[in-house]
């Protein structure tokens, strides 16, 4: 026996404590992704007014606009990465961030510069790691994302793509990478370009039979469409955080589960070595008694 | 305009993380960027930006008026539905005066200073008026 029958009992204790660490923190990642879901349910029909509003300004009015003009020659583009604050979410991060060296790779190949815009402390201390360049982070809100720091992210994104080209700090497009929320089971990393914005009939839109009323502006249809477009791409950040939160936490669970699952695995595997080494004791202990009173009776029988 | 099915106009008043109101009323009061606007069954289709100030619904079938601060947004009025978004969405009952009027003091402060300033004036305005409103 290499490892004392004491030795044993020490590690499955630990691993019992550890399948308690993560037991708990399955059943925590479990109950906010709840509450995730809700969030990104309530936010819901601000998206869908919105989207509404800004095809019907599209419908009515020439777009034209800073924010959905191409740029002829686009050199630069941003990277909005969006990542969790904490580990222990599987492979959550390092998926997330995968794509967004995939984007950047075919970005590249299209000859644009990349600047990086990074949510979350694991792409962060990723980008610190190799000592690469990024504009601008935000960490601290990961799992629980409000709409302020969606204002926040979406202001300093949307700075960026106004300045003209050659300007310090100018980007020709943007781009963001999260995580989609499919399902408990699946979240899928997704890229998605941001701005300039295809007034699309997004995920929200109305159907076609839905005619649209013709709207009266006021004060006029370029300053509506002034006043929604940058509340349009603010409410599409913080959609796309409200999945990336919900995703991280589905991952947790999944992550923190097989963690649970693989400690009951180890504390079976360790009780069974240590009955071993208990069973191997005492057959020790008995051959050594008998081997003793065999000795004993020898010693007495040659006296005799 | 035709004779329209629907009694009351169907309101959705919407803030960027949650739906705060949601239902039937007979009339709308907001302040757009170029003045009052009231808005009854029938109103034409109309978009048109918010400034930050007081919105006012007067629920249908009862004598309840419902005042909230909103910062900004819009309203749009289609097919007696009607949908006011902004980003921050107060129910006057929400708000609380004291602390409403120590922000607009620091709001003042920075009038000068910040470009930001008087947006948060207006709207440490509205969150008052709405206050007193319900008080």
């Amino acid at each position: 026996m290499a490892v004392s029958l004491r030795e044993y009992r020490a590690r499955i204790k630990s691993t019992e404590s550890m399948k308690k660490i993560t037991r708990a923190m399955e059943l925590i990642a479990a109950s906010r992704i709840i509450k995730a879901q809700q969030k990104a349910a309530a936010a819901a029909p601000y998206a869908r007014e919105l989207t509404r509003a800004v095809s019907a300004v599209a419908t009515f009015s020439n777009v034209d606009h800073p924010l959905t003009r191409e740029e002829e020659n686009p050199k630069r583009a941003a990277v909005l990465i969006i990542t969790s604050d904490r580990g222990l979410a599987g492979a959550y991060s390092s998926s997330v961030l995968k794509e967004a060296e995939r984007l950047s790779e075919r970005l590249r190949g299209e000859g644009k510069e990349i600047d990086y815009f990074l949510a979350g402390r694991k792409a962060e201390a990723y980008f610190k790691f190799r000592t690469r360049a990024f504009v601008e982070s935000w960490t601290g809100f990961s799992d629980q994302p409000t709409y302020d720091k969606a204002a926040e992210i979406g202001s300093a994104l949307i700075t960026a793509f106004l300045k003209e080209q050659g300007e310090d700090g100018d980007v020709d497009e943007v781009h963001v990478v999260y995580t989609r929320f499919r399902s408990m089971l699946t979240q899928e990393p997704t890229a998605i370009r941001l701005l300039p914005l295809e007034v699309i009939e997004g995920e929200a839109a109305p159907e076609d039979s839905e005619l649209l009323p013709l709207y009266e502006f006021e004060p006029s249809a370029a300053q509506v469409l002034d006043g929604l477009l940058p509340q349009y791409v603010q409410s599409r950040i913080f959609y796309s955080l409200l999945q990336s939160a919900a995703s991280e936490l589905a991952a947790r669970q999944k992550a923190m589960k097989s963690a649970t699952d693989n400690a009951e695995e180890l504390i079976k595997k360790f009780t069974r070595i240590a009955n071993q080494a208990r069973q191997a004791g005492i057959t020790q202990e008995i051959s050594e008694i008998v081997g003793g009173v065999n000795a004993l009776a020898d010693a007495q029988a040659a006296n005799d | 305009m035709a004779e329209s099915t629907v009694e009351y106009l169907h309101v959705e008043l919407v803030a960027a993380d949650r739906t705060v109101w949601s239902g039937e009323a007979s009339m709308i009061i907001a302040r757009t960027l170029e003045g009052d606007i009231g808005v009854l069954r029938g109103h034409a289709p109309t978009l048109s930006l918010l400034s930050a100030s007081v919105v006012e619904i007067q629920i249908a079938d009862s004598d309840d008026l419902l005042v909230v601060a909103v910062d900004g947004g819009f309203l749009s009025v289609a097919n007696d539905r009607v949908s006011i978004l902004a980003e921050r969405v107060e129910r006057a009952e929400e708000i609380h005066l004291d602390q409403a009027r120590i922000e607009l003091e620091e709001a003042q402060r920075l009038l000068n200073s910040n470009n930001e300033a008087e947006q948060r004036v207006r709207h440490a305005e509205a969150r008052i008026r709405a206050a007193e409103k319900v008080s």
